[in-house]
This record gives structure tokens, C-alpha cells and sequence, in this order.
């Protein structure tokens, strides 16, 4: 298995090619297509979930090879806990966001080429070593993700796309300046990420200061932190059902992934100096600003697009204690919001296809009218605000255990947030599936076959880890103790002792 | 190695044959009837000459007709990228519907002798023949910008570039008249050493700065840079199709050129270590940084509202002059070297960009926005993601070569840690993204309406934009060849 993070990388690629090869007029055979591309990568991310070192929290499976010696550029790729637990998300969510497609009419070859070429942007976001190609993989997700939405997605599509690519090109412009000055910090220049962590004592204070913070602004568009969150709802709202599953479920996780890649190894002094306020107290804000505007909501979309600001802050304010509990449950954080959103979007999506609008007030009863659908729905919401047995209650814990040993303040803020989830989310499933059943909405069909098939996957994925949520927290634990202690360990404790 | 007159000629076989070439395209359009064919004449000429260059490359280097122009792989390097220039620029004549029934005799042989004349801006070594050749390229110019005479914006365009051109090249002159009343010498490099010496006499610092920035009038008008910017949109606009390209691509960096020869080897000297110190008192490097920035910052503002592609190429090449400027003034080899490589992928991509405007404006007959509505759907799926490609390459996203060719130049700034200039390129990238994404919007989020014509794609811009589009994708990928090729090709005078 020497190639197989490249291969897992770069088969969606492959089969875009051959999507793009198909003849125009079979729509069902481009679809079928594109779903058996997603699939190699799933078998070999599965591969390497049964065969990952979970003992260890080095880099595993690395591949290395000379790309421009004049620049010394290199292609290496490698995956510790952090990586394999995204590349883990992002290969199960791909096949689901296929098959959840499979309903666009319009340019089907355009749609699942881009589709294809995004899985590959975003695998090799979380395989990447080298921050020049971690770079261009990240780059690379604009292109698609612009037309993707800006074709495929709602009314106002053209404005939510030319936003979502200005707002994210302006952290990768900051991003690319700290990136090539940490090159020139370096004698001899490499972007080898190992190796710059490997220095990380040597570089200068005031240097790792505002390289921090132009990383942390790149990074922090894609969580989205406020302020700079503005972005996610326009692009949620209109972006395609499979397309929001993936901005949510995957493409959110980068910022925080990138954080940890690459502000905390790198920067570990700036990371202890601006932990408290840019991470803990900002993710904390974040928890309760999204709430309370997921809870004004009318549009049943937007609201789940904000619950998914207030979700990430909890992966934020986690990662911030630099607590073993804290930096876990921020990651698992991660991957259980990227399952239990993926749903909410799908049931989303799955109303939306039917009755053509996603007004908050515009249904009422349908637990009776759609059964099925009702169960998922269910399943989704409760996970979402956090009820014990569901997946996400075991990191909401694991994070608000973190934070009672570095801020009890903020520890009971992010608590007492939880009430905020739990009434917008009770609140809508009041709204729209109890009560009396509106009667335009009687005939409406309960989940196809194709619908089930999306959902159940990670309907299991939500329960399992509900019970079980070592299946995932072991891949990672070693890599995060490390990773915490090098941020702890680098240099003199910052004191927010006043705060805590 | 220090050639005389005669000696000179055998090294000088791709200027004899441009030149050459020009006059015979003018007897063959009057002596015979293969008017037709011009073009492919016209072609060849240039192809024979490019192949010349490329088999001087391992020869001697020095001076030329007695130090009046250099003989350097440096000066290789451009006339090699001045010759693609050409080739593509005639080969999209050959293609253009405007240029039918235009007169070709005269179009292509002007076209020849303005490459000519671009060759020697980028081998000329003394104030002379730069300014010589500056003129030549500017007198060819004003022509082939008019050349579409019954079009009123043409003559506007070519009326507006004579009157800029001849304001900037005498500012130039005189400039040059200055530098060589405080030295007595013509020569670029025998300037650099008694400049050092006459800018210590207490006095002549500020005659000194005011000549250089009057030099700085004609060479900064041929790239387009801010103050000096004024005629390119019009310009641009008016000009036949590949000519605009033409000037875009190829006077830009025949422009570049004879910049970094007047200033690096002239107006500074190596440090040894891969920097460069610029001639104490003049202040140069700061100047040009501020015009840097103004130069990219208003390129980009003032793209954001155009409405017809050409003069959004126009605004955009603007901006693209100021990134290169940033390669200019951190006075180092790595600055140089970016902008060698800028200019090779800015050809690409540009003249890609222009390939695929050619193609609409050749089937529509309109140049504005609107004519790329819906392109992607009727049609034109090809060449729409072929201007795609190009347009966020110039843009600078990878993994397209003008990302490349952006990280360079932003390397070059920060390796110098010059943080504002860095940042200022920054924030105009986002800006820039803006407009070009304007025209990607267009040809695919926008639905094409009932009356708008289909778009074919014909086998010979076809393959001008095909290649154009390998060289874009390979080198955003793999660029390792035109990086050592720039590396080897920062060797002036053959020192």
C-alpha cells in the first residue's frame, strides 16, 4: 500500500476524466458512474481505519517524492489520527452526496465531474505535508465549489457563490503570505510541514504573532468564526442539498483541521497566546451567537446552517483547552458533526424536493404523513442537541470537560447553550412534524429507496458512536496528547488565571 | 567578447531575418497574388528567426556593432518570448474576421518590423539604441493600433497612443540627455560606473533623480504602469484583436526588459549574494514600489467596472504590470528571476484569454460581456473552459500557472520582507478574482437568451488555444523548465 493515499486522493480525480467521457444524453449512466468513482476511495479509507497504527501519534503511510527542487517543493503525503479521522468523513460522505444527486436534471456531466474533483481537493487537504500542495489542494476546492453552487444552487445562487469564493479567497491570500514567509524563515527554505514543526522554537515571537493570526483568519472563514461567518448561510441556502451536506459535513472541519495541522505544531507559542481569546472565548461566542440566530429562523435550511456555527464552536472552545478531554472531544467533535449535519441537510433537502419551499411554518403534522422520514428526523435532532446515546453527546462532554479544567466561565456558558439547541431544534420539530397535519401536505411520499440509502448509513454512524465512540476516538488520541503537549510544553504559560 | 560592425552581422541572423521577412511580405503583396497567404508567410519568417535565437543560445555572449546592443541570454530569453508573441499574434490575424480585406501586405510587415524593433529593446545596452528602439516599436505601433482605419474608435486609438507615446518618449529623451550631461557616456553599463561617482558630488542627487524619473517616463508608458497608463484602455479597445494582444503581451515584456537592463546593470550593482544595491542617492527601489502598488491597485479598481472584455483584458494587463514591478524593486536575483517567469506564463494565459475573446468577437461581432453569456451552453463548452482556465490562471489560483508564476513574485517580496507591498498585491488578488469571475459568471451561470448565436470552435484558434491551455495547465503543475531556463537567463552582457 505504498500509493494509497495517493490513489485514495486522486481516483475521484480519475473518475471525473471518465465522467467527463460519457456520452451527454445518459444521465443514469453518468450518475452510476460517478457513484462507483466514490467508491475505491470508501474501500481504501476503510482499509486504512482497519489498519491505521492507533498506538502511535506519528505520521503513517508517508509518501515522499521531489515535485521542483528549484523551489524545494515536495510531495508528501501523510496521515496521523487527525488526518485519517477527516479522510474517514470525507470518504463516507461522498458516495451519500452522489447518491443524494442523483435528482439534478441540469448539466448531470458538468455536475459530477466538479462533484469528483472537490472529493479530490478535500482528500488531499487532509493528506497533504507540504503546505505548498496542503495549498493547492485547498485551492483547488474553489473552483468547483463556486460552480457547483453558483449553477446547481437556489434563486440567489450568484451572490452566494461570488461570496462564499471572495471570502474564502481572502484567508488563502493571507494564508499564502504567512506561508511563503515561513518558508524564508527557514534555512534551507522548505514548506515540508514536518520540518517546519520541527523548528517551531527557532522562529522569532513577533514573527509567529502575526503569522498566527493571518493563518488563523484563513482558516477561521472556513469554520466559520464571527465575524467572518457571513458567508455560510448565503452559501448553505442556496447551494444544492448534496452540496451543503459537504460544505457542512466536510469543507467547515478545514478550518479547525487547519488549525491543528497547522497553527498549533507550528506556532505553539502564539497558539498559547492567543488560545483564550481567538479559539475558547471566540468558539464560546460562537455556541450562542449561532443558537440564538438559528432559533429567529424561518427557513428551515438556514436554521441548520447556524445551528452548524454554533456546533463548531464547541470544536473551537475543545481545542482551545489544550486538555487531552478538551482536544479529543473537539475532534470527535469534528467528525460527528460532519455525520449528524450531513443528515439534517438531507432531511432537509428531502422536504424541500417534495413541497418546494423549507418554510419553518409552512408544514405541520408530517409525522403522521411520512413516517420513515419522521424516524430519521428524529434521530438527526435529538443527536444535534445533544442527547446522551447519540453521537454528538459523547463530544459535547468530552469538550465541556475540557473547559471546566481551563475555564469554568466558559464552560458554563457552552452548558448552558446546550438549552438554546435543544429549543430551536424541539421548537422546529414541533413546527413541522407535530401538530395538526397541514392539509396540502397529505399526499406528500415518504423516503424513496435512494433516500434511505443516504440516510440509514449515518443514521448507524450517529447511534454507534453514540454507544461506542472509541471506534473513532482511538484513532486519534495518541496524535492529540502529542499535539497538546507540544503547545503546552513550548514555552511559558500565558496567564489568563483572571478569567478562569 | 566585443564585436565591430561587420563582425556583428553573423550573430545577428533573427533580426536580419524579421527584417528581411518584413520587406519581402511587402514585395510579395505587390508582386504577386498571394495576398491569401501573407499570413502564413508572415509566420514563417518569425518561426526561421525564433529557431535562429534558439540556436544562438550556447554561443558567445558580449557586445554587439561596438556595445550598441547586447549579445546575453538575457536579451535570448526575451527575443524568444517576443517571438512567440509574434507568432501569436499573426497566427490569430490569420484567423481574425475584423482584419479581412485589411491590406494585409502592410499589416504583417509592420508586424515583423515592430518585432524587430521589440528584439532590440531587449538587447540594447546603450541610451541610444533604447531609445532607438523604443521609438521604432512605438512608431509600428500607433500604425497597427489605427490599422482598422474605418472604425472611429481605431483612429481615436492610434491618435491617442501617438500623443501619449510622443509626450512619454520625450519626457525619455530628455531624461537620457540629462544622464548624459552629468556622465558623457551613452554606454548603460559605463553609466552605471561613473553614476556612482557623480551622484556623491553634493547637488546632483536631485538632477539625478529627476532624470531617472523621466527616463522612467518611456519605459514605464511601453508597460503600461501607473502614471502612465492612461492610453492602454483606449488603445487596447480600438486596436484590431491581435494586435491588442500583440501590445499586451509582447511590448510589455519588450518593456520589462529594457527596464531591468536600464536599472539593474545600470542604476545598481551586484552585491554577490544574490541582492542587488541600488545607486546610493537616487531612491529608485522606494519610488518604484509606491507606483507598484498604485500601478496593480488601480489596474484592479477600475477592471471591476468594465463592461467590454478587451478593456477588461486592458485593465487587468494594467495590474499585471504592477505585479511584475513587484519582482522589480526588491532588488534581488529571486525578483528578477519572477518576473522572467511572470512574463512567460502572463503570455500564456493572456494571450489565451485574447484567443478565446478573438473566437466570440469573430462569430458575434460584439467584445462586451454580455457576448459570453451563456457560452457554456450553446455550444462553446470548450472554449468556455479554456477561458476559464485562463481567466482564474491570471486570477492566480492554483493549480494553474499564473499561480505559480504570483508565488514567485510574492516570494521575491517576502524573502525581502517588504510586508506592504505583499500585502497591498494581496488584497488586489481578491479584487482581481472579482472581475474575472464577472466574465466566468457570465459564460456559466448566465443562460444564453433566444437570439445569441451558437459559438464553434475552428481548428486553427483551436489549436493556438489548445496549446496555450497545455502550457497553462502543464506549468501550474510541473515548473521546473521555465524556471531554470529563467534562472540561466539572468546573465547580463555575458558577465
Amino acid at each position: 500500500m505504498e500509493y494509497l493515499l495517493t490513489s485514495m486522493t486522486f481516483l475521484p480525480l480519475l473518475g471525473a476524466l471518465v465522467v467527463l467521457a460519457l456520452p451527454r444524453d445518459n444521465a443514469t449512466l453518468v450518475r452510476w458512474t460517478s457513484l462507483v468513482a466514490t467508491v475505491p476511495s470508501l474501500l481504501l479509507g476503510l482499509w486504512l481505519f482497519e489498519n491505521f497504527d492507533r498506538s502511535v501519534g506519528t505520521m503513517q503511510f508517508v509518501e515522499r517524492y521531489s515535485w521542483i527542487p528549484a523551489f524545494n517543493v515536495q510531495y508528501i503525503m501523510g496521515v496521523d489520527g487527525l488526518s485519517v479521522s477527516m479522510l474517514l468523513l470525507t470518504v463516507l460522505l461522498s458516495p451519500l452526496c452522489v447518491l443524494a444527486s442523483f435528482g439534478i436534471e441540469k448539466g448531470v456531466k458538468g455536475y459530477f465531474a466538479l462533484f469528483l474533483l472537490l472529493e479530490t481537493g478535500m482528500l488531499g487537504v487532509f493528506a497533504a505535508l507540504d503546505f505548498f500542495l496542503f495549498f493547492i489542494f485547498w485551492e483547488l476546492m474553489l473552483l468547483p465549489m463556486y460552480f457547483l453552487i453558483g449553477i446547481w444552487g437556489g434563486p440567489r445562487r450568484e451572490y452566494a457563490a461570488i461570496k462564499f469564493f471572495l471570502y474564502t479567497l481572502i484567508g488563502s491570500v493571507l494564508m499564502l503570505v504567512a506561508m511563503l514567509a515561513l518558508y524564508f524563515a527557514n534555512t534551507p527554505h522548505t514548506f515540508d510541514m514536518l520540518v517546519l514543526m520541527e523548528r517551531a522554537p527557532t522562529y522569532a515571537r513577533g514573527f509567529q504573532a502575526w503569522a498566527w493570526i493571518a493563518l488563523f483568519i484563513g482558516f477561521a472563514i472556513k469554520i466559520p468564526a464571527f465575524p467572518f461567518h457571513t458567508w455560510l448561510p448565503d452559501a448553505h441556502v442556496e447551494a444544492p442539498t448534496a452540496i451543503s451536506v459537504i460544505l457542512a459535513g466536510v469543507l467547515l472541519k478545514m478550518g479547525t483541521y487547519g488549525i491543528l495541522r497547522v497553527c498549533y505544531p507550528i506556532f505553539p507559542l502564539a497558539t498559547q497566546q492567543y488560545a483564550f481569546w481567538a479559539l475558547a472565548a471566540l468558539g464560546c461566542w460562537n455556541i450562542v451567537y449561532g443558537a440564538l440566530c438559528a432559533m429567529a429562523q424561518k427557513d428551515m435550511k438556514s436554521l441548520v446552517a447556524y445551528s452548524s456555527i454554533s456546533h463548531m464552536g464547541y470544536v473551537m472552545l475543545g481545542m482551545a483547552t489544550l486538555t487531552p478531554q478538551g482536544m479529543n472531544g473537539a475532534v470527535l467533535q469534528m467528525f460527528n458533526h460532519g455525520t449528524v449535519t450531513a443528515m439534517l441537510f438531507l432531511l432537509v433537502g428531502v422536504i424541500y424536493d417534495r413541497a418546494h419551499h423549507r418554510n419553518i411554518d409552512g408544514f405541520g403534522g408530517l409525522a403522521s404523513v411520512m413516517p420513515v422520514y419522521t424516524g430519521f428526523v428524529t434521530i438527526a435532532f435529538f443527536a444535534a442537541l445533544g442527547l446522551p446515546g447519540l453521537s454528538a453527546f459523547i463530544s459535547e462532554v468530552l469538550v465541556l470537560l475540557g473547559t471546566w479544567q481551563y475555564s469554568q466561565p466558559l464552560a458554563i456558558t457552552a452548558a448552558s447553550a446546550v438549552v438554546l439547541t435543544a429549543g430551536y431544534m424541539l421548537w422546529m420539530l414541533q413546527r413541522v412534524w407535530l401538530g395538526p397535519v397541514n392539509e396540502k401536505y397529505v399526499a406528500l411520499p415518504d423516503l424513496s429507496w435512494r433516500e434511505i440509502v443516504t440516510l440509514a448509513p449515518l443514521a448507524v454512524i450517529v447511534i454507534v458512536l453514540g454507544v461506542y465512540p472509541h471506534a473513532v476516538l482511538d484513532l486519534f488520541g495518541p496524535t492529540l496528547v502529542a499535539l497538546g503537549d507540544t503547545v503546552s510544553s513550548a514555552a511559558p504559560v500565558v496567564a489568563q488565571a483572571a478569567l478562569r | 567578447m566585443d564585436l565591430s560592425n561587420a563582425d556583428s552581422l553573423a550573430y545577428h541572423v533573427p533580426e536580419l531575418v524579421l527584417a528581411g521577412g518584413s520587406i519581402v511580405v511587402l514585395l510579395l503583396d505587390l508582386f504577386t497574388r498571394l495576398k491569401a497567404r501573407l499570413g502564413e508567410v508572415a509566420l514563417l519568417v518569425v518561426a526561421t528567426s525564433v529557431l535562429a535565437v534558439g540556436f544562438g543560445a550556447g554561443a558567445d555572449q558580449g557586445y554587439l556593432f561596438n556595445r550598441m546592443v547586447a549579445l546575453d541570454s538575457f536579451a535570448l530569453f526575451f527575443k524568444l518570448l517576443l517571438g512567440f508573441a509574434a507568432l501569436g499574434a499573426i497566427w490569430m490575424s490569420t484567423g481574425s474576421r475584423e482584419l479581412d480585406g485589411e491590406h494585409p501586405g502592410e499589416y504583417y510587415s509592420i508586424l515583423l518590423a515592430s518585432t524587430v524593433g521589440m528584439f532590440y529593446m531587449a538587447s540594447a545596452t546603450n541610451l541610444l539604441t533604447a531609445y532607438l528602439a523604443l521609438e521604432f516599436v512605438s512608431l509600428t505601433s500607433y500604425i497597427l493600433a489605427g490599422f482598422l482605419r474605418h472604425r472611429a474608435r481605431g483612429a481615436e486609438a492610434s491618435l491617442k497612443y501617438l500623443i501619449y507615446g510622443g509626450v512619454a518618449s520625450g519626457a525619455m529623451l530628455y531624461g537620457f540627455s540629462l544622464l548624459y550631461a552629468l556622465t558623457g557616456t551613452l554606454d548603460f553599463i559605463e553609466l552605471g560606473h561613473r553614476l556612482s561617482t557623480v551622484a556623491a558630488v553634493p547637488g546632483n542627487g536631485a538632477i539625478l533623480f529627476i532624470a531617472v524619473v523621466l527616463s522612467l517616463a518611456g519605459i514605464g508608458y511601453k508597460i503600461a504602469m501607473v502614471p502612465f497608463h492612461q492610453w492602454s484602455p483606449d488603445v487596447y479597445e480600438g486596436a484590431p484583436l491581435p494586435i491588442t494582444a500583440f501590445l499586451a503581451v509582447g511590448s510589455k515584456a519588450a518593456g520589462m526588459a529594457l527596464l531591468i537592463r536600464f536599472f539593474y546593470p545600470a542604476l545598481s550593482s551586484p552585491a554577490g549574494d544574490g541582492t542587488w544595491i541600488a545607486l546610493h542617492g537616487v531612491g529608485w527601489p522606494a519610488l518604484m514600489s509606491v507606483v507598484a502598488m498604485a500601478t496593480m491597485t488601480v489596474g484592479n479598481l477600475t477592471a471591476l467596472r468594465q463592461q467590454n472584455v478587451k478593456r477588461l483584458l486592458a485593465y487587468s494587463s494594467i495590474a499585471h504590470a504592477g505585479y511584475m514591478l513587484m519582482g522589480f524593486v526588491v532588488l534581488s536575483d529571486a525578483g528578477l528571476r519572477a518576473i522572467l517567469f511572470y512574463t512567460v506564463v502572463y503570455y500564456l494565459m493572456n494571450l489565451g484569454a485574447f484567443a478565446v475573446l478573438l473566437l466570440v468577437v469573430n462569430q458575434t461581432g460584439r467584445e462586451d460581456i454580455e457576448a459570453f453569456r451563456g457560452l457554456a451552453w450553446r455550444g462553446g463548452a470548450p472554449a468556455a473552459i479554456a477561458m476559464l482556465i485562463f481567466l482564474f490562471s491570471l486570477a492566480g489560483l492554483p493549480p494553474f500557472a499564473g499561480f505559480i508564476g504570483k508565488a514567485y513574485l510574492f516570494a521575491a517580496v517576502i524573502e525581502q520582507k517588504m510586508w506592504l507591498l505583499a500585502f497591498v498585491a494581496a488584497a488586489n488578488s481578491v479584487v482581481g478574482l472579482y472581475y474575472y469571475a464577472r466574465v466566468a459568471r457570465a459564460m456559466f451561470l448566465d443562460q444564453p437568451l433566444a437570439g445569441d448565436p451558437e459559438i464553434a470552435v475552428d481548428l486553427s484558434n483551436g489549436l493556438l488555444i489548445g496549446m496555450l491551455l497545455a502550457g497553462t495547465l502543464v506549468f501550474g503543475l510541473w515548473w521546473t523548465p521555465i524556471v531554470n531556463f529563467a534562472d540561466r537567463s539572468l546573465v547580463f552582457f555575458g558577465n
